[in-house]
């Protein structure tokens, strides 16, 4: 659910998008490649905003479903098979960040957000 | 009949389940015919023999033996909770106690056993139990919360297990056995003898010869005692019975199927009835044509193969008895007798070691012509899993040097790779040696957990896993398949070549050493989550010497991090951290305790005192902790690196200073240690203690380095280890000056840092390594590898270079914007991190993390600052 970039970005916002709305993240220079950051939904749900090394941003629900801790964000980050994916901090299960399924248990997943990069301009949505 | 054929099974334990995994095999289950399982317990089949790993930590989910979607995938109808309580042969119908009832065109029994209860007056008081079923432990577990002492009736097998469950629930713990001596089944005299003393000496009481004649109850019908057959009496609050099982036999007997004289189900080679060709019964509720009832699982899961293949109409050998071997660990005392253990054939002989010091008996019977018949080992197993499969034939050295301890006659280590292809290997599984090797060579098997599940070797006991691995590697290697040794799917390279690498090439970023030396595949990907903390722990264990900055959140360095090390914290299981200020030595002032309680008080956090003589304040929020730091760190204190795999703690005990015995100055060597290697990062966590004389209160032989004092100095020993597998430390040298101890500690951490596998602690790295303890001594003591001047350089950067991380973090407003609970919202803290009341302070609110989504709350701190 990724826009594909061409060159990894220094200024804009990152944003995800949730059913009220595209929410403004933080600048793409709030995130280390390869860590996460926690975001605060509207609704008071929490979702976890990672940034690969080629600079794309990823949208997962922060909720570990293993453990019920809201975590995922502070997970590491790595690739299989080229599929990005994070490795929850707890119990270490991976989940891909495009597709919020598990890879080490097939009936388990999380939600995905789409995500995007606005201009500077519109970072206030 | 209809046409697709009806199979019923009733009981759903550990052979039961191991039938419809048979059924699954032969295409018997899904279109092809209808299952239906009736099941008694409230949950589907669990690994029974693992049944004690409950008490130390395994939850009744990690003891299922039912993979998640196997009943689904399978359409088997399984009834959880639902015994079958009638069976009408003549219209062949099963009636559960729900009312539910199924016709079947074959009926499978798989009920078990139950524990025999002696019927000694009392019996039924409140606090008598039985041993089965995760029920009982649960209930077993509840009364011993308010009871100080427990009794089992029964010093065989289960007797001894139970024991050790009370023994570790912290009860004073009696063991009555009737006949005079422990184990009767297994071993003999001399082996029972030795396991007493083990068993004594671990505070166990054990009253052989005699039994129990009657419970005693309070008022409140709550056991208060037991009278013993020779009329002494043991004070007691709870009372297990494990005097053995019996076949479950009842509901064969009401529908009129043949019982054995001493109960079990009379069944033919095939697992039938003998009454009753539709009728199978297998496990421990049948009764088997060689006039025996297996008690132990193995042959209960042959019984299952052989009974699906009859239904299946396929050829078997049948069932016609088998191997009661056994290797346990009571109480962790290592246990184990095979084949002929007493020594019942003409004209046999036995070889016998003891060594009643140690808790050592090994006894072995061997034939008039050399042939191993069997044996009984206490004490050291070791041998078992070459042992038992020689037996039936003549071993390749002579019988005494199988017996005696390592070291002694020179040594014999005859591994598996010296069996037979006919041995066996999984006993559990009765895997043999060919079977895994035609794993490796037909099935294309490239990893031991593919032979796992392609055989089932080493699926359940776990005590075969060592040779399993043993073999398949030998099977790779002879294959000309280079077992691929790389850290992970990033790198084909070990930690310890990584390490040179990164040493050599002066190498400081992950992404360089990806690119330069990652695998194809993975040059242009984001790495792993095992590579990456390995590669930051080397680059930060290099940094002072490759002059790359010492800090390990500075720039790539902090995306490589697992998340403890990220927030110089430990996390918890609801998200929130802990915090381990560095004790040195677990020596404090009463203002630093004070400071810490009144940081704890503030903050609200809970306080406990650590195994590692310090304390830890656990229910941090990210956004509290630079805040509690400041104040720490204000007051002196430093990072104690309990999230990092790096020193954690140098215990002492209080030594010459104040204890009559101390010889020297443990405490001040023990601070000395610890501030020397503090912020030394490692492959694993690093432990040490130093203790003040030979009474060794400071436990230094369970460190990766201990030190223990001397009239003369100090004596060095490493590679011990606690935790799950634990090891004394060997002695490495001895009275040593105190410049000669930090200059061989300098060398042997280098040494280890530099050769190690990832999360490798010393001892296993020591065992590992090619020459073990000696060769380790060489290098370090006798500089056989001209090593030593930079092993001792290296440490000396670090020691130069150290600087404490929170005070670090603190000083920089760049590092500190990072502890937030939200990006988006800096100032709020996150509302899924709560906590409850419990025993005047607090615990984690795990009820709120239970539900699917999280309610929206008011957004307060539990902080009152
Ligand atoms: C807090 C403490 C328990 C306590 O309340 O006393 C503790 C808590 C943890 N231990 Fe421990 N261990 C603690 C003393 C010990 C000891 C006793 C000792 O050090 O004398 C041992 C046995 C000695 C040894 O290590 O050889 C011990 C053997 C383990 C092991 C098994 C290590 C092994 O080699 O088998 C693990 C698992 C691991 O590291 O892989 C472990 C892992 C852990 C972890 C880190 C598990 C985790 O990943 O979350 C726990 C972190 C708690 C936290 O978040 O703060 N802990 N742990 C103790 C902290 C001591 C300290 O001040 O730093
Ligand atoms: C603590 C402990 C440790 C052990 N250690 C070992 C060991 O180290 N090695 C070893 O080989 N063996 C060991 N055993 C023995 C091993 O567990 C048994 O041999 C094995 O479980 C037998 O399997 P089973 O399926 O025949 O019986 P079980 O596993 O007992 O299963 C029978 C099931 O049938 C159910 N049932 C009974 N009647 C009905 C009914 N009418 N309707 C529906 N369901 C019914 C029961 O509730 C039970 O769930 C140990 C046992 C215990 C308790
Ligand atoms: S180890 Fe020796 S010196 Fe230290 S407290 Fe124990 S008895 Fe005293
Ligand atoms: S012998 Fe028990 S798992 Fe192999």
């Amino acid at each position: 659910m990724t826009e594909t970039l061409e060159r990894p970005l220094t200024t804009g916002t990152i944003e995800l998008r949730t059913d009220r709305g595209w929410l403004a993240v933080c600048a793409p220079s709030g995130l280390v490649p390869g860590r996460g950051v926690a975001v605060l939904l509207p609704d008071g749900g929490q979702a976890a905003v990672f940034l690969d090394r080629a600079g794309r941003p990823y949208a997962i629900g922060n909720r570990d479903p293993f453990t019920g801790a809201y975590v995922l964000s502070r997970g590491l980050t790595g690739s299989a098979d080229g599929r990005p994916y994070v490795a929850s901090p707890l119990l270490k299960q991976r989940f891909d960040l495009e597709t919020g399924a598990c890879l080490d248990d097939a009936s388990v997943s999380v939600p995905v957000y789409e995500t995007r990069v606005a201009p500077e301009a519109a970072a206030a949505a | 009949m209809t046409a697709t054929p009806t199979i019923v099974l009733i009981g759903h334990g550990m052979v039961g389940q191991r039938f419809l995994e048979a059924l699954a095999d032969r295409g018997l289950t899904g279109a092809a015919a209808r299952v239906v399982v009736l099941c008694e317990e409230p949950r589907p089949a669990y690994d029974r023999v693992q049944l004690t790993s409950y008490f130390s930590g395994r939850s009744p989910e990690d003891l299922s033996l039912v993979e998640a979607d196997f009943i689904e995938k399978h359409g088997i109808e399984l009834r959880l909770g639902d015994p079958a309580e009638t069976i009408d042969r003549a219209t062949r119908t099963v009636t559960a106690r729900s009312g539910f009832t199924v016709q079947y065109d074959q009926l499978v029994l798989a009920t078990g056993s139950y524990p025999f209860v002696p019927p000694v007056p009392g019996k039924d008081s409140a606090g008598c139990f039985v041993y089965r079923t995760i029920e009982d432990l649960l209930e077993i577990e509840e009364y011993a919360k308010n009871v100080t002492s427990g009794s089992v009736v029964g010093g065989g097998l289960l007797g001894l297990e139970a024991a050790g469950a009370l023994k570790g629930l912290g009860l004073d713990t009696h063991v009555v056995e009737f006949a005079p001596r422990l184990m009767p089944v297994q071993v003999d005299d001399g082996g029972g003898e030795a396991l007493r003393r083990t068993i004594e000496d671990m505070g166990v009481t054990v009253h052989t010869g005699v039994g129990g004649k009657e419970i005693t109850a309070g008022e409140d019908g709550a056991v208060t005692g037991m009278e013993l057959s020779d009329g002494s009496r043991i004070d007691t609050d709870m009372v297990i019975f494990s005097a053995g099982v019996r076949p479950r036999d009842q509901l064969a007997r009401d529908c009129g199927l043949e019982v054995g004289e001493r109960g079990g189900i009379k069944v033919d080679e095939q697992c039938r009835t003998t009454t009753d060709p539709a009728v199978f019964a297998i496990g421990e509720c049948a009764l088997a044509v060689d006039g025996r009832v297996y008690g132990l699982v193995a042959p209960g899961y042959e019984m299952a193969e052989t009974a699906a293949s009859a239904i299946a109409a396929q050829e078997t050998a049948g069932f016609t008895g088998a191997d009661t071997s056994t290797k346990l660990k009571l109480l962790g005392v290592d246990v184990a007798s095979f084949g002929d253990a007493h020594g019942t054939a003409e004209g046999c002989l036995d070889v016998v070691y003891a060594d009643s010091r140690s808790g050592v008996y090994k006894k072995l019977v061997i034939g008039q012509d050399g042939t191993l018949l069997g044996g009984v080992l206490v004490g050291d197993a070791e041998a078992y899993g070459t042992l038992r499969p020689l037996t039936g034939s003549v071993p390749p050295v002579s019988p005494e040097q199988l017996v005696l301890p390592a070291g002694t006659g020179g040594p014999v280590s005859i591994g598996p790779s010296a069996l037979p292809d006919e041995a066996v290997i999984c006993n559990c599984h009765n895997v043999t040696k060919g079977t895994i090797r035609a794993a490796v060579t037909e099935h294309s098997c490239g990893t031991v957990p593919e032979v796992k599940k392609c055989t089932k070797a080493g699926t359940g006991c776990g005590s075969c896993v060592k040779a399993l691995t043993t073999l398949v590697n030998d099977e790779l290697e002879l294959n000309g398949v280079t077992v691929d040794k790389g850290l992970c799917g990033c790198f084909p390279h070990t930690r310890a070549e990584l390490y040179e690498i990164v040493r050599t090439l002066r190498l400081t970023s992950y992404e360089d050493l990806l690119a330069s030396h990652g695998r194809e595949a993975a040059k242009d990907g984001d790495g792993c989550e095992v590579c990456k903390p390995a590669v930051g722990s080397i680059i930060a264990s290099l940094a002072p010497t490759l002059g790359a900055s010492g800090y390990v959140l500075d720039g790539e360095q902090a995306a490589l991090q697992d998340t403890n090390d990220h927030f110089l914290a430990n996390l918890q299981r609801n998200g929130s951290y802990s915090i381990v200020p560095r004790i040195p030595g677990g020596e404090i002032t009463p203002e630093k305790l004070i400071v810490i309680g009144e940081v704890a008080r503030d903050f609200g956090l809970y306080t406990k005192i650590t195994g590692g003589q310090r304390i830890d304040m656990f229910g941090a929020r990210v956004d509290q902790l630079p805040r509690i730091w400041a104040r720490l760190v204000d007051a002196g204190f430093e990072s104690g690196h309990a999230y990092g795999k790096a020193l954690r703690t140098v215990k002492s005990c209080v030594g010459q200073t104040w204890c009559r015995y101390g010889v020297q100055d443990s405490v001040r060597m023990a601070i000395d240690l610890e501030l020397r290697y503090r912020g030394l990062r490692s492959p694993h966590k690093l432990k040490s203690a130093v203790s003040g004389c030979a009474r060794e209160c400071a436990e230094a032989r369970g460190k990766d380095f201990g030190v223990i004092a001397t009239s003369n100095g100090w004596n060095l020993y490493v590679g011990g280890n606690g935790g799950a597998d634990p090891r004394h430390a060997d002695l490495l040298a001895q009275d040593l000056s105190d410049a000669e101890l930090i200059r061989l500690i300098d060398r042997f951490l280098m040494f280890y840092i530099r050769t190690a596998d990832r999360l490798e602690r010393t001892s296993a790295w020591l065992e590992r390594i090619e020459g073990g303890l000696d060769h380790v001594r060489d290098v370090v003591v006798h500089d056989s590898l001209g090593l030593c001047d930079e092993l001792e350089a290296l440490m000396a950067d670090h020691v130069a270079h150290y600087r404490d991380e929170w005070a670090e973090t603190l000083d920089d407003p760049e590092r500190l914007a990072r502890f937030v609970s939200f990006v988006n919202a800096p100032d709020a803290p996150d509302p899924s991190v709560r906590f409850v009341p419990e025993r005047d302070q607090m615990k984690p609110d795990l009820d709120l993390l239970a539900g699917p989504t999280l309610p929206v709350r008011t957004l307060e701190g539990t902080v009152a600052r």
